[in-house]
This record gives structure tokens, C-alpha cells and sequence, in this order.
């Protein structure tokens, strides 16, 4: 007979979500949905308020990489105030950023996912969890913290606090670096780095024991989007979004921020909180693309630092140019990781990066901006409208894990049909289809700035939507 | 809370995510390596940190960040109250409603038309399957349950989460006082 299942609490993610999957009269998965179930309506609220006051409240979309919505805002600001802020804001802006991207992605790969790949996906609820992984590994629960505390402190150092700092303003920051920050953040790099090797070679000895969930997470032959410089290299706070296309070709390079929307569309999906954008000269559905890790090291040619990029060319020998499961997120983050760390290294002994000429002065002189940056989990997109007296009249906000809503909800579709059979469902099933939401880190924190939570429910319906059961995992 | 004392052997520790941002579950991870110290007294049995899908019975502690916005977050915060014997309100969202109860003036039709409607190029219909109705307004916690501890801040600082846990840890009522500020 025809069911639906329901998982009510899809954990180890950022926010709060749902899953419904449908199966048909053979017990077959015919259909999958992602629900995001809450909204918050930053986009609305936020008319009326003066565009500095943009920073503040739109770092409050997300705990997790608050740093990411700040850069994106205070980068719209700047737009709006016309302003090409000093070179050494710029540096410091990017170094805060570096250090956002290790203490994210250490999060993601430590304490949410190293569960599931440790202590496997069938592992007892009560310990697949960050303490669990503590009792049976804890040097590595203690890398993850370490590693994390490095990136959380480094932005304390340079911003003031670890979560919604308020060092990045309209036109810079507010205050330069000091000797002696730069100092402690330079000698902490070392233990760093080597934590991210660690990882990294734990990771790629365990690859090849994951081939059902590399076949199956999100397999997709989709558009990858991700910000670029001029030659190709990765960017992450600023650059142009370059799309790549199916078969591996440049399709375009938006250089403009305010161009953006002529290349992406948005639409409401009936079943989420959160809308889901698409390529717009391909339509809906059909201009599905995906952003984060490594649709980032997909779009991009390289990263720009010499160790980042003999791990790329390692990972694209083993994997192939574009490779499309979404499980290889995680070895994408750790690359990243590594790379973030040795741009960090450079800017803190650039002799610029304690300049003291860091904030540009100015009111409003444009009335709209637009603010575009690469989040830990995609791009990520501020714009802002305002009026002569720089009140805000009309904001967009399309966050990473929007980008990746279609491919999320096929993702979805596909791990299910691959492991459910004859309607045979088991915990550790459910668990994997959870794992693929969690291998795209997804920020429904932010995806939910419009509303929305993560958790998953499992609901099983007859063909004609009676709600015949809800399956949730053990308790 | 006169009566509280934790389990024996682990205490049983919930953590809950209402409408929030999850800064305040950011700030409890960053207690760092005390969270190593804490891994042998806790057991940790609901949370967007491990895979339980219904809040079970007989918790110890739990923690609640963000505010009451919608039917999800009322139905879990009787839940939580009913089967925990503390109830912590962490940061600002849980004390005062906060940042979620900016949308209180804008009427829920309004702002869904808002962001659905106007908002996208296709599909111009508010979203209305398998998801919760937003309430009329984002309310603090203490306007639906009774809450023991108040624990404000954006986020509340590593320092007084740790505090708090282990005061409760040791039967005491927290004393943060000192330790926290709004905003």
C-alpha cells in the first residue's frame, strides 16, 4: 500500500527541517521533500531601519557564520555610501572571514559529521553525537574543538567577540589591528594546520569505505556557482560568480554584483519556508545549480596557495574534474580548510595588516547596494534599497543554502530511492537520509532569515496523501 | 527549583532550538575544552548536536534558545516543560523575544505575501504544506512556560553558560548575575 514517512527532526544541522518521503503501492520511494519550517521575515522587518544598522541585526540570521552575513552587509553599505574602503580593512575584512570559514567548517566536519563517518551511520543515537565521538575518539573530538576554538578566537582577537561582533562597519572596521594579536593568531597557526592535516589524512583513508553513500548523497549532474577572480582562483570575499555548466565549461561570469538577478531567479516551493532560486536563463526547474565547498572547488580553477592546491590536484586525480556527489563536501572543506589557514598566515605578515588607515567616512551618496560573498556554505547575497536619508525601503537576502534547495530536495529523493526497498525502512536508513542534508552543511539558520528551522520528521502517506504513519528515528 | 537535584550517575541534558539564530548554541560550544570536562557528568538526550527525534521524559536540564513563534515551538515548549525538571531561557530570544519580535508589527498574511508573493519569479503562492503556521507574534518563553533560570545575552558568554551548567550540575541555583548583559 501506498505510505508516507516523516522525519520530524533532521539533527546535526544548522537549523530546523523535515523530510516527507513517499513511497508507492510497490513500497518504492516515488517522491521526497525537504521542509524548512520556519520564518522570520528579516527582508520585511528590516524597512525603516538606517542601512548601518543593516550589519547588526542581519548577523543575527545566523550564529553559526554571523562573520558571513557582516561582510556581506557592511559590503552593500559600502555600495551605498560609494566608497572604496582602504586597502588594509580590506585584508583584515578577508582575514575575519579566513578564520569564519576554519571555525565553520571544524564545526561541520568535527562536531556534526564525524559521528556518522567515525562511528558510522548505524551507530546508537545516543552516542552518533559530538560526545559520543568524545568517549570513543577523543583525540580527535579534541582536534575538532582545538581547531575550532582556533578560528572562534582568531575572530575575537581581531573583532572583539566570538559570536555577532560588531568590528565590521559600513566603509571598514572600526579598529585596526594590534601587534600583539597579530602575534598570538600567528603563533596558534602552526597546531592549526596540523590538526587539518590530520584530518585530511583521516578523511581520505576512510573514502573508500563510504561507496553506497558517495553513489547515492545528491549524485547530481548539476550547474555549480561560485566566486572567482579574474584568473579563475577562488574568492571568498570577493570576486565575480562564475556559473559552470553540466559538461564542465564556463556557461557566465556575472562581474557585476548588481547584475545578479539577471542570472538568478527565485521561486516559492508549496512544501518549505525557503525559497529556492535557479539559473535564470535556463528557467524553473530546469536551471538547478548547486554552491558551497565544492561546487566552490568545481567553479574555480584553484585556490591560490601552494598547499591548498597539491591537495585540489590530488582530490581532482582521485575524483575526476567536477565530481558530483555531494559527499565529497567534506573532503572539500578540509581542503578549503587547509587553504584558508595559509592565506591567514600570509595576511597576518603582510606589514599592511597592522595599518592603522582601516575605516572610509562617508553618508549616502548611491541608493541601492549590493553585498556579495562566499558563506562557508555558498554564496551569499545582501541587497539593500534605501531612501535620501539612507532608511531602508527594499531588501533581498538569498542565502547559501537557498542556492542549494532544489538539489537538496533531490538529494533527498535519490538517497531514499536508494536505500529504501520494498518499503523496508530502518533507523540507520533514515539516518542517511539525514547524512546528505548534513554533507551540504546547510545554514537553515540563515535559510530561515525569510523562516525556516532544520529538523527531520518521516512521514508515510497512501498514494492519495492520507497520512498513514509517522516513522521517527529511535528514541 | 529548591528541590532540584540532577540524577544520579549522568545528568540527563537537553538542549532545545527554538526561533533563534543558534548563536547561543555557538556560544555553549565555545566553552571549548570544558566541554571535554563535562562529557563524563552529561548525558546528552535531545538537541540539534545528536539525532533523538521526540523530547523524552525524565530530563534534567534543558536549555531553550530562541524565542515562541510558531505552533512547532508552543507544542515543544509544553513538551520540555512537562519532562524537565530546569528549564534555562539562554540568551536574549528566550528572555525578552528579541530579534524574532521585530515582525510583531507586520500582520503574518502581510509579511508571507511579503517574501512568496512578491518576492520570487515563480510560483507566487505562500508556502502552506507539512509546515507550521507562524504565530501572530514571536513571544519570550516565559509567556508560555514557567522558566527557573534566566541566562540573557547575544549570545550569553561561554563563561556563564559554563557557570550556570555546573552550578546546576552541583544542585545550586546559577548564579550569573555578574556574568551576563543584555545584547
Amino acid at each position: 500500500m501506498a505510505q508516507q514517512i516523516v522525519i520530524p527532526h533532521v539533527s546535526r544541522i544548522e537549523g530546523h527541517a523535515k523530510i516527507t518521503i513517499d513511497l508507492d503501492d510497490a513500497g518504492e520511494v516515488s517522491d521526497a521533500r525537504v521542509h524548512i519550517t520556519q520564518l522570520r521575515g528579516f527582508e520585511k522587518f528590516t524597512e525603516g531601519r538606517p542601512y548601518y544598522e543593516m550589519p547588526a541585526i542581519t548577523a543575527r540570521i545566523c550564529g553559526i557564520c554571523p562573520v558571513s552575513h557582516l561582510l556581506a552587509s557592511v559590503k552593500a553599505c559600502d555600495m551605498i555610501m560609494a566608497v572604496s574602503i582602504p586597502e588594509p580593512a580590506k585584508k583584515l575584512r578577508l582575514l575575519l572571514h579566513c578564520a569564519q570559514f576554519v571555525q565553520s567548517h571544524a564545526l561541520s566536519f568535527f562536531h556534526l559529521s564525524a559521528p556518522d563517518l567515525l562511528l558510522g551511520m548505524d551507530a546508537e543515537i545516543p552516542v552518533r553525537n559530538v560526545l559520543g565521538l568524545a568517549e570513543k575518539h577523543p583525540e580527535l573530538a579534541r582536534d575538532g574543538i582545538a581547531l575550532r576554538r582556533f578560528g572562534q578566537e582568531a575572530i575575537e582577537r581581531l573583532a572583539g567577540q566570538r559570536v555577532h561582533p560588531s568590528w565590521t562597519v559600513p566603509g571598514g572596521v572600526n579598529a585596526p589591528l594590534s601587534a600583539d594579536a597579530r602575534d598570538s593568531i600567528l603563533a596558534e597557526l602552526p597546531v592549526a594546520m596540523s590538526i587539518a592535516r590530520r584530518a585530511m589524512g583521516l578523511l581520505k583513508g576512510i573514502l573508500d569505505t563510504f561507496p553506497e553513500e558517495i553513489k547515492s548523497f545528491s549524485n547530481l549532474s548539476t550547474m555549480y556557482a561560485g566566486l572567482v577572480s579574474g584568473n579563475g582562483e577562488l574568492r571568498i570575499y570577493d570576486g565575480q560568480i562564475r556559473f559552470r555548466g553540466q559538461d564542465g565549461s564556463v556557461v557566465s561570469e556575472v562581474e557585476n554584483p548588481k547584475d545578479y538577478s539577471k542570472f538568478i531567479g527565485e521561486a516559492t516551493l508549496g512544501h518549505s519556508y525557503l525559497k529556492a532560486p535557479f539559473y535564470k536563463p535556463d528557467g524553473y526547474p530546469k536551471g538547478i545549480y548547486r554552491v558551497g565547498p565544492l561546487a566552490r572547488l568545481n567553479a574555480a580553477d584553484r585556490l591560490g596557495t601552494s598547499e591548498a592546491d597539491a591537495e585540489l590536484a590530488e582530490f581532482r586525480q582521485r575524483l575526476g574534474r567536477c565530481p558530483q556527489s555531494a559527499f565529497f563536501n567534506h573532503y572539500a572543506r578540509l581542503i578549503e580548510v587547509i587553504g584558508c589557514l595559509e592565506k591567514m598566515k600570509m595576511l597576518l605578515e603582510d606589514s599592511m595588516i597592522l595599518d592603522t588607515r582601516v575605516r572610509a567616512h562617508a553618508g549616502v551618496n548611491e541608493l541601492e547596494g549590493v553585498g556579495i560573498i562566499e558563506a562557508p556554505r555558498g554564496i551569499l547575497i545582501h541587497h539593500y534599497k534605501v531612501n535620501e536619508d539612507g532608511a531602508i525601503t527594499w531588501a533581498n537576502l538569498i542565502v547559501a543554502t537557498g542556492h542549494n534547495n532544489l538539489a537538496l530536495n533531490l538529494g533527498v529523493k535519490q538517497v531514499a530511492q536508494h536505500f529504501i526497498k520494498k518499503g523496508a525502512v530502518s533507523e540507520g536508513i533514515l539516518n542517511r537520509v539525514c547524512a546528505v542534508v548534513r554533507a551540504y552543511d546547510p545554514c537553515f539558520s540563515c535559510s530561515t532569515h525569510a523562516d525556516g528551522r532544520p529538523a527531520v520528521q518521516l512521514e508515510v502517506r497512501a498514494a492519495d496523501g492520507a497520512l498513514k504513519e509517522t516513522l521517527q528515528s529511535r528514541d | 527549583m529548591k528541590t532540584f537535584k540532577p540524577s544520579p550517575g549522568k545528568a540527563r541534558l537537553a538542549t532545545v532550538w527554538l526561533d533563534g539564530c543558534s548563536g547561543c548554541h555557538m556560544s555553549l560550544l565555545d566553552i571549548d575544552e570544558v566541554l571535554l570536562d563535562l562529557a563524563p557528568r552529561i548525558e546528552l538526550v535531545f538537541g540539534p548536536l545528536m539525532d533523538a527525534q521526540v523530547f523524552p521524559s525524565g530530563v534534567d536540564v534543558t536549555l531553550v534558545e530562541g524565542a515562541v513563534s510558531n505552533q512547532d515551538d508552543l507544542k515543544l515548549a509544553q513538551k520540555l516543560r512537562l519532562n524537565s525538571r530546569v528549564v534555562v531561557a539562554l540568551g536574549d530570544c528566550a528572555v525578552t523575544s528579541n530579534v524574532p519580535s521585530m515582525r510583531n508589527t507586520i500582520p503574518v498574511r502581510a509579511l508571507l505575501d511579503h517574501i512568496y508573493v512578491k518576492g520570487v519569479d515563480v510560483n507566487k503562492v505562500p508556502p502552506s504544506e507539512g509546515i507550521p503556521q507562524l504565530a501572530r507574534h514571536a513571544v519570550p518563553l516565559h509567556e508560555v512556560i514557567k522558566v527557573d533560570v534566566h541566562v540573557p545575552g547575544c549570545p550569553p558568554k561561554p563563561g556563564a553558560i559554563a557557570q550556570a551548567i555546573l552550578q546546576l550540575l552541583d544542585a545550586k541555583k546559577p548564579e550569573v548575575a555578574g556574568l551576563v548583559k543584555f545584547g
